[in-house]
């Protein structure tokens, strides 16, 4: 693990310079601030911002993580070309990526709201687990990233994989479920949709926010389903959970193909 | 002596089994005597005359109260209830006040109250406290009472074993203030009650309703509070009401309405605020009412009209933070909706007169969708929804066209 | 690290294969490598070098055979690299880092074991580039940078793979004469070039590889010999038409 910390070090140091970072920081600052200065409070914020954590935050994850990888594709051999294990070089070059990204994404967003948000302990809530929404979105397509990366050495092969995932979790995902709920809809689907939902971090991600902003709403679903899974804590600790387990999933594979590969 | 004095002596003397003694106006029950129960007590006071209660705990049977006189609780006065009624009022002009009355068994047989009034005139219970009664305040063909201030507090569970905590029924020009009660079936309910004016109250967690009335025409209900009840507030088969400065909140369950109306006919809703329902409004049946000035924040729906309900009017009000803004089962309407205020509303005010210069269609294709495949739900706030109603927007083909607001506010009503 | 056996040769390969889907990238390669000695590694592009290199650095896991260093069989273990240097052809470095970070990295990676030896930077007179983002610097510094890494910790065993390439004339000098003084205090190299002056001037072995297959292994003036051929281009020409040395 030493290691690890060793080459996270100077990875930090590489990606916090990168110009790309820096810009995505500010842009999400910007937006954030925008939003305030024309749409009031922070709970409108918070829910402004939904689509643009739930979009964007994946995009850039996969993307920059993708072609930050290959970026770093000769340099990697020249580092396991030195006495380091592969596994140690792997988690360094992966929470060199994340934490990053990670960190400028609750740097652009969080800081507009220490700024302009009044203290209002309702705001919290929301807040918080919009900002944890993003942080595991960033997990989660960060190892996404790493394992197209290193399982295609074929670069447009890995982006365009990362491009058609973004593409898929964010749209076609929705649209297929819908179509599987009109189609079927003399079936109990309940249970389907639900597992189906829990299969897509992007999913996991809005349902979190579901539960601040829209209870409500979901506590009108008659099928009994949503409402004991939405209407407890452990509903919200499982949706947690499994967007952790989306993260960990592919990032064991890519660190099994990292191990196992011929530079 | 008069008649009415002779037989309220009688009365209390056969209840007693006790020597009659001389009238007097005023009376004070105490543990420790002379006088010990309250039942006593009405035997000695004049009509109109003063019973005051000391601190202490009292068991008695049901204590009839047939003369017109004012009761009074010292701080610590309690009664306690079993499988009986603690205060039957059968006179005019009975004042209660300061009361704590405690323990109540269920019943299936009868409505059981704390407090019955029955067929009375002019009658008040203030200020006192009702604590795991089964039914608390139950007034009974009677007119011009004052139910105030009180504080009715159930532990009820299941809605089979639970009563309500203010009950009317078949009266008239009561007036219900300033009272808190939670934790019974219904919190105030009204049957039957007529120019009834509730106000200031606060009613929640009960476990059906916080307020529900049938055929009480011509009441008005002002700057109450709803919250937290299973199934929020429903109100039916009724003219003439007007319901202004309530707060509506956090109803929520499949079948949970900050306000239901039913059959409701002719009616004004101003200046509430329905905030965190599941359902904020919802219209079944009612026609010519007008909603008017209300507030509509982060309800799950903030309006549901039904086909069947006609003629009414919502203007001014302030739509914000809501799942969907407006649903409906059907394709024609007849709700008019103008002037409200929609935060989803993209349009722009060129000649800036304030009112939007193109307009605002509150029914999603989403909510229609919903409405038919109740899972799709999960799938709210996704951007794929939201292309879809975008596209909607644009194109037009599922959404009743005609339930517009043609002059959508720009800004929030001050 | 592991004891090493002064008497074995610095590196051996022993019947290595390795396949990339269809393509033969070494077929049985059995090759050994004298110790402080600089061997020269030769062949046509895509004749098995790369591979052969990324072998003995871990890069590559071979399907058959095995690479001893020091008398001791490679393990996939990560150790041993702690005494090689390597200098790759056409290196990355993280753009945003500056020679000096990138200098510090690598120590801090080798838990700075011995005192680096910075004479390389010295010589090429590139100090002056250490505390630049290696993203503004030329190509030409930059393989500076990258020949000054392999010699940072005095490693035993040099792998140097187009060491010259780009470098101006008096640079490439510099960088011969670095060569010739670690191999003078008994360090292996490992050279990889198409610049068969170079090798002439400063390779005492040569590796011949075609194909995957090793067509010549032995002293570098022992191939000219047995060809007949005054120059080592010629040499391998002749080799390459005959289909053996």
């Amino acid at each position: 693990m030493r290691t690890a910390t060793r080459v996270l070090k100077y990875e930090l140091h590489n990606v916090l310079r990168s110009k790309a970072v820096l810009v995505y920081t500010v842009l999400l600052f910007l937006l954030t601030d925008v939003l305030f200065r024309f749409g009031g409070d922070g709970a409108r914020v918070v829910i402004s911002l939904l689509n643009v954590v739930l979009l964007l935050v994946p995009l850039v994850s996969v993307v920059f993580g993708t072609m930050y990888v290959y970026a770093a594709r000769e340099f990697t051999e020249l580092l396991l070309a030195q006495p380091v294990s592969r596994g140690s070089l792997f988690a360094g070059l992966y929470l060199g990526l994340a934490l990053p990204l990670a960190g400028a994404f609750l740097a652009g967003v969080g800081l507009p709201f220490a700024i302009h948000a009044r203290p209002d302990a309702a705001l919290w809530g929301p807040l918080a687990m919009l900002l944890t929404a993003g942080l595991l979105l960033t997990l989660v397509f960060t190892a996404v990233a790493m394992l197209l990366a290193t399982r295609f050495d074929d670069r447009a092969k890995g982006l365009g994989g990362a491009i058609l995932i973004w593409v898929a979790c964010a749209v076609l995902y929705d649209g297929l479920i819908l179509l599987l709920i009109t189609m079927l809809r003399n079936y109990p689907l309940e249970r389907p949709v639900l597992a189906l939902t829990l299969l897509n971090p992007i999913d996991l991600g809005r349902v979190l926010l579901l539960l601040q902003f829209d209870t409500a709403a979901l506590m009108g679903y008659t099928g009994a389903v949503f409402e004991k899974f939405f209407g407890t804590s452990t509903g919200r600790m499982a949706v947690l959970g499994v967007l952790l387990v989306q993260a960990t999933v592919p990032l064991l594979l890519a660190s099994r193909v990292f191990r196992r590969k011929d530079f | 002596m008069t008649t009415a004095r002779l037989a309220s002596r009688l009365v209390g003397g056969l209840l007693l089994a006790a020597p009659a003694l001389a009238a007097q106006s005023s009376v004070v029950v105490d543990p420790a005597g002379p006088v010990r129960t309250v039942s006593e007590a009405l035997g000695r006071v004049t009509p109109g005359g003063r019973i005051t209660i000391r601190a202490g705990v009292y068991t008695e049977p049901v204590i009839r109260v047939a003369i017109p006189v004012t009761i009074i609780g010292d701080s610590g006065a309690v009664f306690t209830g079993g499988d009986h009624e603690i205060f039957l009022v059968t006179a005019d002009n009975v004042t209660l006040r300061g009361l704590t009355l405690r323990g109540g068994e269920h019943s299936f047989m009868e409505d059981r109250a704390a407090v019955r009034f029955d067929s009375v005139a002019n009658c008040v219970i203030e200020d006192s406290r009702l604590e795991g009664t089964f039914f608390g305040i139950y007034l009974a063909r009677s007119r011009g009472c004052r139910v105030s201030r009180n504080v009715v507090r159930g532990s009820a569970a299941v809605e089979m074993t639970s009563g309500n905590a203010i009950h009317l029924f078949h009266s008239s020009d009561i007036t219900i203030d300033g009272n808190r009660v939670a934790g019974h079936r219904d919190g105030i309910y009204l049957e039957f009650a007529e120019r009834a004016r509730v106000f200031d109250n606060e009613s929640t967690d009960n476990l059906r309703y916080g307020l529900h009335f049938m055929f009480s025409h011509e009441c008005e209900y002002g700057n109450n509070r709803f919250e937290r009840n299973g199934a929020g507030v429903a109100v039916m088969y009724t003219r003439h009401v007007y319901m202004h400065g309530n707060t509506f909140g956090d109803n929520w369950g499949p079948s949970a309405y900050g306000l239901l109306l039913k059959e409701i006919r002719d009616s004004r809703i101003i200046g509430n605020i329905f905030r965190q329902n599941t359902v904020g409004i919802y219209l079944e049946g009612s026609a010519r009412n007008e909603v008017l000035g209300n507030t509509f924040e982060g309800n799950g729906w903030a309006v549901r009209v039904l086909a069947n309900a006609e003629g009414n009017t919502f203007a001014g009000n302030t739509f914000r933070r809501n799942a969907f803004d407006v649903a409906t089962n059907s394709r024609s309407n007849v709700s008019t909706f103008r002037e409200n205020y929609w935060d989803r509303y993209e349009g722009y005010d060129l000649d800036r007169d304030g009112y939007g210069d193109v307009p605002y269609h509150p029914v999603r294709l989403f909510s229609l969708l919903v409405a038919q495949n109740e899972p799709a739900l999960i799938l709210l706030r996704s951007f794929f929804v939201d292309m879809l109603d975008a596209a909607e927007r644009v194109m037009p083909v599922l959404t009743p066209q005609l339930l517009q607001d043609e002059r959508p506010l720009m800004r929030e009503p001050a | 690290m592991t004891t090493t056996d002064t008497t074995a040769p610095a590196v051996e390969f022993r019947a290595l294969s390795k396949r990339f889907g269809r393509l033969t990238a070494l077929d049985a390669v059995d090759v050994r490598v004298a110790r402080g000695r600089v061997t020269a590694l030769v062949g046509p592009n895509g004749a098995g070098k790369s591979t052969l290199i990324k072998c003995l650095l871990g890069l590559v896991r071979p399907d058959e055979g095995e690479v001893v260093l020091d008398g001791t069989a490679l393990d996939g273990g990560w150790e041993y690299r702690g005494g090689i240097g390597y200098m790759p052809q056409a290196p990355r470095f993280p753009d945003n880092l500056t020679g000096r970070e990138l200098v510090e990295m690598l120590r801090d990676l080798r838990r700075g074991l011995a005192p680096a030896d910075v004479e390389l930077l010295e010589w090429f007179g590139a100090s002056g580039a250490l505390d630049r983002p290696v993203r503004v610097l030329s190509g030409g510094t930059r393989q500076k940078l990258n020949a000054a890494i392999a010699f940072l910790f005095r490693p035993h065993l040099l792998i140097l793979d187009e060491p010259t390439a780009g470098l101006d004339p008096l640079a490439s000098g510099v960088l011969k004469d670095k060569i010739r003084t670690v191999r003078d205090a008994g360090a292996t190299v490992l050279l990889s070039s198409h610049l068969m002056a170079e090798l002439e001037e400063l390779a005492e072995d040569l590796v011949f590889l075609v194909d995957g297959t090793v067509r010549y292994a032995g002293h570098l003036a022992g191939l000219k010999e047995r060809t007949g051929e005054p120059s080592l281009e010629r040499a391998m020409a002749a080799v390459l038409r005959r289909g053996h040395a």
